[in-house]
């Protein structure tokens, strides 16, 4: 290829003490990866899920019945005084969903004049109460960053430990890697003014976490 | 505003007599140290972690070349495409290559190697619009100022300056409201980079991460910025360096659970994303166009070298909050792109040692960032590594060489040495007499500028250590 590119390895095989590529990867502790060390949960998996969600400054709630987001969601546009306008994922956890009539729904991608988007999450990790987003037709990327309040439908049994844990799951139910994984720890902030915190840089300015528990 | 790596005395001084850049520092300083702390104490793995970051970043360095060549393949098996730069003027040749002839909209997310590459300046030469949209990076942008810091690139403003630089800056927009309290700050930022998020041609990112067992770049944020950067635009440039690329997801998990703590003192930061080529054919939105431009800018010759550890850095920042000298005179007296202990580290091998010789010496050798980082970079070790070339390269002060010299040849004859210091004693204690202490000294007035240096009282340290035995 190019004679950057050629001379960047000479270089690095000439550091390394090596002159030819290497035939076999390098063993390594990530063959392994259950060999990682991981921090204890204080709690089980859902209950700590919850608490992170709630220290990075999301909110949670806990249904049922997957028929149960449509409720929570409304509870959720009174709380806030939101219109019901929404952009909505097309991810099978959600698609079924009876919305009211009068609510004003379309599906994805977002806009940027869309105000409230709602997802679904691949899986919840539990450490550190993050969200595993993968993009796809029925989950596109900008419903997650481009509305100001973002929800987010999560089934319980898709709360793991920990973000090993996810990467398994991903590992032995996705076929291929998505283009984008977004790793989402309650809304977007920004302490570049004086170092104080303040919710609702560029992205969602609330997140709010619906958690099915059937 | 960009200062000089040679004026770093002069820059340092005028630091330390900016009011207005005391104030800010005031109050950056320890909100860092104490979310770090803090974070720390309530992970009890921390030193285990510790321990397996180094790990995996030492058997990547020891196999950097076959990363590199399984990062590269996985992204162009997943449709993205990977461009080698040797040099910071190839990396920006590049990236304006892919940009393409027509001027364009360019947005920018954070990327302290495009700031060492000078990408800004170069695509706004070859006639392209190129606005950051990093809160802290904006309003550096605005102000045409370089970042003071790698992960709070704007600490060194206060607000009030801010508040002037958008009333100035946004007036074009018909916003002429005087913007005072943080929140109306951030809110009037995030009206005007919506309106350039929508209407970008090009995204370009930095990475925190590559990942060779997926193809993936990674990148750790609050704001979300990098994210509307990458995902609205047609096309996603990805600048990163050589010594980014890591094994696998289970490896960024481990680095993860260090980098956020150390910090800002979250357990994990708002939004890590991994992206992997261009946007798939069912895809509803995402760029059509990945690129990665890989950079060495003398990262190979790091390798292996005494400078090697180096390459493990994760730019967490912790070694900047932690100093005293970086928290006296902030980010830009160091006048280069990476300031505080690991600039003082990577400045000079970038730049060259007679570019920056005064940065090795801008360190009390007080230890807290080597202890302090999670990488287990023995920072103060390779700063003094630093000095000892400085002296063998004779680009010390002549001075100082021959003070070292004559306290060598003493140092080697002990009977001497004993006699010397003994009159030295008697000398200094009698004429420092009543007062204690000097005001001045001649060949010292370094030191007595800023203090006082005590008299000796009574004998030296050997003759009182004989007589108490
Ligand atoms: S040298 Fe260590 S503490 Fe400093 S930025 Fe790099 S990883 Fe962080």
């Amino acid at each position: 290829m190019s004679a950057a590119r050629d001379e960047i390895f000479t270089r690095i095989r000439r550091s390394l003490r090596r002159d030819a590529p290497l035939a076999a990867p390098p063993a390594h502790r990530s063959q392994a990866p259950e060999s990682n060390v991981r921090p204890r949960l204080e709690k089980d998996p859902l209950e700590c899920f919850i608490d992170k969600v709630h220290a990075a400054a999301g909110t949670v709630d806990r249904i049922s019945a997957i028929s149960d987001v449509v409720q929570a969601t409304s509870d959720y546009l009174h709380r806030h005084g939101l219109e019901p306008r929404l952009v909505v994922a097309s991810h099978p956890l959600i698609s079924e969903l009876a919305w009211p009539a009068e609510w004003k729904i379309h599906a994805g991608p977002a806009r940027g004049e869309d105000h409230i988007g709602v997802g679904a999450a691949f899986a919840g990790v539990a450490e550190t109460g993050t969200l595993v987003m993968l993009s796809g037709a029925d989950n596109p990327t900008t419903l997650n960053f481009l509305p100001d309040d973002h929800i987010v439908v999560v089934s319980a049994l898709q709360i793991v430990a920990h973000l090993e844990d996810a990467w398994r799951l991903m590992r032995d139910s996705v076929t291929a890697m998505p283009r984008t994984v977004n790793l989402i720890t309650g809304p977007s902030r920004t302490a570049d003014v004086e170092q104080t915190i303040q919710l609702g840089a560029h992205g969602p300015r609330r997140l709010h976490v619906i958690v099915i528990e059937d | 505003m960009q200062g000089s790596t040679t004026e770093f005395k002069r820059q340092a001084e005028a630091a330390l007599h900016d009011a207005t850049l005391q104030r800010a520092m005031a109050k950056a300083k320890g909100g860092f140290v104490d979310k770090r702390r803090l974070a720390v104490a309530r992970l009890p793995e921390f030193a285990q972690i510790r321990a397996e970051a180094k790990a995996i970043k030492e058997h990547t360095l020891a196999h950097l070349d076959y990363y590199l060549e399984q990062f590269e393949r996985k992204v162009l098996e997943s449709g993205g495409r990977v461009h080698w730069a040797r040099t910071a003027d190839e990396a920006c040749a590049a990236v304006l290559a892919i940009i393409g002839a027509a001027s364009k909209q360019v947005l920018k997310g954070k990327s302290m190697v495009s700031e060492e590459i000078g990408l800004n300046a170069a695509m706004e030469r070859a006639g392209h619009t190129v606005v950051e949209t990093d809160l802290g990076e904006y309003i550096i942008q605005l102000a045409h100022e370089p970042p003071s810091h790698i992960i709070a690139p704007a600490v060194h403003k206060t607000r009030d300056q801010i508040t002037d630089l958008f009333q100035a800056e946004h007036e074009k927009y018909g916003l002429t409201e005087r913007v005072t309290e943080t929140e109306d700050i951030v809110n009037e930022a995030r009206q005007v980079l919506r309106t350039k998020f929508l209407s970008a041609d090009v995204g370009i990112t930095g990475a925190n991460f590559l990942i060779a067992e997926t193809g993936s770049t990674v990148i750790v944020t609050n704001e979300g910025n990098g994210d509307l950067t990458q995902i609205l635009p047609r096309t996603h440039i990805v600048t990163a360096s050589i010594e980014k690329v890591i094994p696998s997801l289970d490896d960024m998990t481990v680095l993860l659970r260090l980098l956020a703590r150390s910090a800002t003192g979250q357990e994990m930061s708002s939004y890590n994303t991994l992206s992997t080529g261009p946007r798939r054919a069912d895809d509803l939105d995402g760029p059509e166009e990945f690129h990665v431009v890989i950079v060495d800018n003398g990262r190979s010759d790091m390798l292996g070298n005494e400078f090697h550890d180096m390459l493990r850095c994760i730019r967490c920042g912790a070694c900047l909050n932690h100093c005293p000298v970086y928290g006296a005179i902030g980010g830009h007296a160091y006048g280069w792109v990476y300031p505080g202990p690991m600039g003082s580290v990577l400045t000079p091998l970038m730049i060259g040692l007679e570019n920056a010789r005064d940065l090795p010496n801008a360190c009390t050798l007080n230890g807290r960032c080597g202890e302090v980082c999670p990488m287990s970079i023995p920072l103060p070790d390779m700063l003094r590594t630093l000095r000892f070339k400085e002296h063998e390269r004779k680009l010390s002060k002549a001075r100082a060489r021959g003070a070292l010299k004559a306290w060598g040849l003493l140092a080697r004859r002990p009977r001497l040495y004993q006699v010397v210091t003994a009159l030295m004693t008697a000398v200094l204690g009698s004429i420092g007499g009543r007062a204690g202490r000097f005001r001045s000294l001649p060949l010292a007035s370094g030191w007595t500028q800023a203090r006082d240096l005590p008299a000796p009282q009574g004998a030296t340290f050997q003759r009182m250590w004989r007589r108490r035995r």
